[in-house]
């Protein structure tokens, strides 16, 4: 059940995990943001109705996601051999294969190659792995400039904000704020654009168009990898990845170990999955895959880093592995009523929603991520909608497990754990109850007209928004033996 | 048919009238309800709160109580859940399979109130009369746990006098989620406003739910907006036969 | 250890001497209702390439040219270097054309490798009348021509008519984004303009031909 020590989890101190304040804080800070909600409101608003309109068309849709899962858990329990399949189908067409343990040595992969190619400027197709290893930053050290291509990512990169969302990482902006970031931080930008979306999309269009033709290196992230075949995928919509994966001489692809499948029979299963789950469409505009290198076409030199990064601290967990199924839809923050509140940032991980609350903390160690599985009411409409059947609702309730766990073997019992062993203690038999029970109905004390509007910490955290019901004058069981009959049964 | 009420210790201790209601419903269909006296708590909120070992204490200790009984049934959603999906779950991860045997097998016999009254019972007009305007809130883990669908829903549907009123958004979490509304308080408040938000838009006089810990959620933040609307346990409306507003 | 032999022993650590490996489920639908190149599915693909704001001619084997023609007719056209899809006047991508050349042209005309009626979704394998990638992606407007027996129903279908080791790409409508409030808004990067071209016997041709402003 627990971690197998000595597993390496993400180191700290590189790449985007971990954040500034456990999610609490971070997530009231959001919420006191009127205009983040209201964005946000909107957008997972639409994106919902459009996911299940896409979803209600597909009639074997259980049948996919059943499929669905189970070739990823059938792929995490021969992760080795289907990544030495892919090295050797992908070494075999002209590509080359790294690996890095963590962030720190996937970083150093890059920019070496980088600076191989001579090139101080790289085109980037969105990618959540070199979001999560801090690629960007690491580049930047170096002296090489990371231009983001798509949209939302171009959006985050202008305003030096921070991605808030796994599909669309400018999802907290509306069309207004966005404008605004372009007049201010795109060089040549149009001073009488508008924020209709069109006009927007034509901006950043125009700003990219002369970088692609130009670029010599290009870094993407891979949706999915065909052992079998070595063929590598980028799934996509504007056609930034088009344009990266195709024009410049140089492609380097950062890959989570745990995107590899192991036949491209497989594809046809996710590639109905994932845009019907993502973005709400039947299918993305655009879908590229590559093998090695073709000669004549595309990239003559194509780098293949494979990252674990914490992933195989994440396998060795029974009960939470199934995180490691996530294909990056972003369903599950759409349908979640706490992301929807509070937005991404509040997660502090490149991860957010419900599966970064599972994710992040695994892939760190749950001391450096211990807010996040308590992060969820548990409604569960995170494991309905997703579309690998990762039952995120189980693994948050088995991460605050382990999270418990690990505290009492550390520190004095918290408060929260004495609470804990004392209810235990009176729940523990029918006597102990009943007198439980007594000393809850000292709660009439507090109450004034039959309501309790103020309770001392932490129950003041209930009372700040809501009041209780005074405690009843009998409870269920004395009510019972009251009944002619029923007192001894 | 000898039915033993698991009451939940929050309807025991705290809403009292909501375990009365499913004693006097299933009385008046015409079986025996017992009230097994030694039963505490399902151990839910420890689960889900992460303290595992105390929490396997009370699952043995549950088990122990109502193993006994053929049929058990709670108005509460979310503890039948935790004794089908999580009971076994917990006993198996500290390595207890016996104990998760046997709560596997007191799973299969554990009901919620409305999949009693309709997959076991088979019946959906209770012959209750509830005059008033009724707003209904699915739970989460009535919902999407347990799968109860529109059970609820056609039960109600079947009180004489009754004017059930669509609840907008109704499969939206209320934000109470046990220790979350402590731990996450701003956000389960947030949630909360919403759920209230659009309760109040319906103009109904009650809202009722098969869950009576959300029901104190969704009950306290109405109480504390000196709203008018009551949180009525769905136990409570089905028991309802004389008219008056209980 | 180097860092391949590393991660390969944690793997092996992480699963366990014996993993259990169950076997997968695959009960959904591979072959649609309709048999590949049924009228059905010509009609259902330009429905649904419309639907994503595709503009879509349909057109008999015999009107092919004219079409194209019809279509192409004032633009600077470039195809395939050896394509047996082309339009009088069209420039040949040989010597390969520079990315500047490229985006210097109105249009790029070529076939495709298959498609599929269920998702709109039309795929390239750069086969002798699609070319390079490149040449697909950088003019602004990609005119594509379809055969009726090169139409399928299902994903599945699409997948299995198509040899991975090329290049592919697949292409359901023109560029587009929903990056902004999550609405989809159609051309970025990507072609701006989608033409396709759906060829099938007479009977099947739908509605009339006509010159769309692009």
């Amino acid at each position: 059940m627990t971690t197998f020590l000595g597993m390496p989890h993400a180191p700290r101190g590189v790449g985007q995990l971990r954040g500034d304040e456990p999610f609490p804080a971070a997530a009231d800070k959001a919420l006191a943001d009127r205009q983040l909600r209201r964005n946000l409101g909107h957008a997972t608003a639409t994106i919902r109705d459009k996911r299940a309109r896409a979803v209600a068309e597909v009639a074997d849709w259980e049948q996919l996601r059943l499929a669905g899962e189970a070739i990823k858990a059938a792929t995490m329990a021969r992760l080795g051999e289907h990544l030495i399949e892919l090295e050797a189908a992908v070494t075999a067409r002209g590509g080359h294969v790294h690996w890095a343990r963590d962030a720190v040595e996937a970083n150093r992969i890059v920019t070496d190659l980088v600076r191989a190619t001579g090139a101080t400027e790289v085109v980037k197709v969105k990618s959540m792995a070199t979001q999560e290893i801090g690629l960007n930053e690491a580049l930047e050290s170096a002296g090489i400039t990371a231009v983001e291509t798509d949209l939302a990512e171009l959006i985050v990169q202008l305003g030096h904000d921070k991605p808030s969302h796994i599909l669309v990482p400018a999802i907290h902006r509306n069309r207004t704020e966005i404008r605004d970031i372009f007049l201010r931080h795109m060089p040549g930008v149009d001073p009488d654009l508008t924020d209709d979306p069109r006009r927007l999309a034509m901006a950043a269009r125009a700003h990219l168009r002369a970088k692609f033709l130009t670029a010599r290196v290009a870094i993407s992230g891979a949706n999915f990898a065909v052992a079998e075949t070595g063929t590598v995928t980028v799934v996509e919509s504007e056609g930034n990845g088009r344009m990266c994966l195709t024009l410049p001489d140089t492609l380097i692809t950062v890959m989570g170990i745990e995107k590899v499948v192991p036949a491209w029979t497989d594809l046809e299963v996710f590639l109905q999955l994932l845009p019907r789950s993502s973005t709400g469409e039947r299918m993305n505009p655009y879908t590229s895959t590559w093998t090695g290198v073709t000669p004549g076409d595309g990239p003559q030199e194509f780098h293949l880093v494979l990252l674990d990064n914490g992933r195989t601290a994440v396998l060795a967990d029974e009960a939470g592995r199934s995180a490691l199924h996530c294909i990056r839809c972003s369903a599950c923050l759409n349908v979640c009523p706490v992301y929807e509140r509070t937005g991404g940032h509040a997660y502090g991980s490149v991860y957010p929603g419900p599966i970064g609350a599972i994710l992040s903390p695994q892939l760190t160690g749950i001391e450096d991520n211990a807010s996040l599985p308590y992060a969820s009411s548990l409604c569960g409409a995170c494991y309905d909608v997703c579309p690998v059947r990762i039952d995120i609702p189980s693994i948050l309730v088995h991460l605050r497990g382990e999270h418990v766990d690990a505290r009492a073997q550390r520190a004095l019992p918290s408060p929260e754990a004495l609470a804990m062993a004392a209810a235990a203690w009176t729940m523990a038999g029918p006597r102990r109850f009943r007198l439980g029970e007594r000393l809850l109905r000292l709660g009439r004390l507090l109450a004034r007209g039959g309501r309790i509007r103020r309770l001392p910490p932490p129950l003041s955290a209930w009372t700040a928004a809501r009041d209780l019901p005074e405690p009843p004058a009998q409870t269920f069981r004395q009510w019972w033996r009251t009944r002619p009959g029923d007192g001894r049964r | 048919m000898r039915v033993a009420l698991f009451a939940t210790c929050l309807a025991d201790a705290m809403f009292p009238q909501a375990a009365q209601a499913t004693v006097t419903l299933l009385e008046r269909l015409g079986h025996d309800v017992v009230f097994p006296d030694a039963q505490t708590c399902c151990g839910q909120m420890h689960i889900n709160t992460g303290y595992r070992r105390q929490a396997r204490n009370l699952v043995r200790h549950h088990t122990d109580v109502f193993e006994p009984y053929d049929a058990i049934v709670a108005p509460s959603g979310s503890c039948v859940g935790s004794v089908r999906h999580q009971h076994a779950v917990i006993a198996r991860g500290v390595g207890d399979e016996r104990l998760a045997d046997r709560a596997a097998q007191l799973a299969t016999r554990t009901w919620e109130l409305s999949e009693f009254l309709i997959d076991v019972l088979g019946v959906e007009d209770v012959g209750a009369y509830f005059p008033h305007r009724v707003t209904y809130h699915p739970t989460c883990h009535s919902l999407r746990m347990l799968r109860v669908g529109d059970k609820p829903l056609r039960l109600l549907r079947a009180v004489r006098g009754i004017d059930l009123v669509e609840l907008p958004a109704a499969d939206q979490c209320c934000g109470f989620g046990g220790t979350f509304a402590l731990k996450n308080a701003g956000t389960s408040a947030a949630m909360l406003a919403d759920k209230m938000g659009h309760v109040l838009a319906t103009d109904a006089e009650v809202v009722t739910a098969g869950d009576a810990s959300c029901l104190m959620h969704i009950g306290g933040g109405l109480s504390r907006l000196e709203s008018a609307v009551r949180p009525l346990h769905l136990a409570e409306v089905l028991a309802a036969t004389d008219g008056s507003r209980p | 250890m180097n860092a391949r032999d590393e991660i390969l022993s944690r793997i092996r650590t992480a699963t366990g001497p014996s993993p259990v490996i169950r076997p997968v489920p695959r009960d959904y639908a591979v072959a649609g209702a309709h048999a590949p190149g049924a009228p059905e599915l010509l009609d259902l693909l330009a429905e649904r390439l419309r639907d994503y704001r595709a503009t879509v001619h349909r057109c008999t084997p015999g009107d092919l040219d004219a079409t194209l023609a019809e279509v192409t007719r004032g633009w600077r056209v470039a195809v395939p270097d050896s394509s047996a899809i082309t339009v009088p006047g069209a420039v040949a991508d040989r010597p390969a054309l520079s990315h500047a050349d490229l985006d210097g042209v109105d249009a790029v005309l070529t076939g495709c490798a298959a498609a599929c009626a269920d998702t709109g979704t039309i795929a390239l394998d750069g086969g002798a009348d699609q070319g390079r990638r490149a040449l697909t992606l950088v003019p602004d407007r990609h005119v594509c021509v379809i055969h009726a027996d090169q139409v399928v129903q299902t994903v599945p279908e699409l997948l299995r008519r198509l040899d991975p080791r090329r290049p592919l790409t697949f292409i359901s409508g023109p560029s587009a984004t929903s990056d902004i409030e999550l609405d989809r808004v159609e051309g970025v990067h990507g072609p701006r303009t989608l033409i396709a071209v759906v060829v099938g016997p007479a009977g099947t041709t739908g509605n009339n031909v006509h010159r769309e402003q692009g």
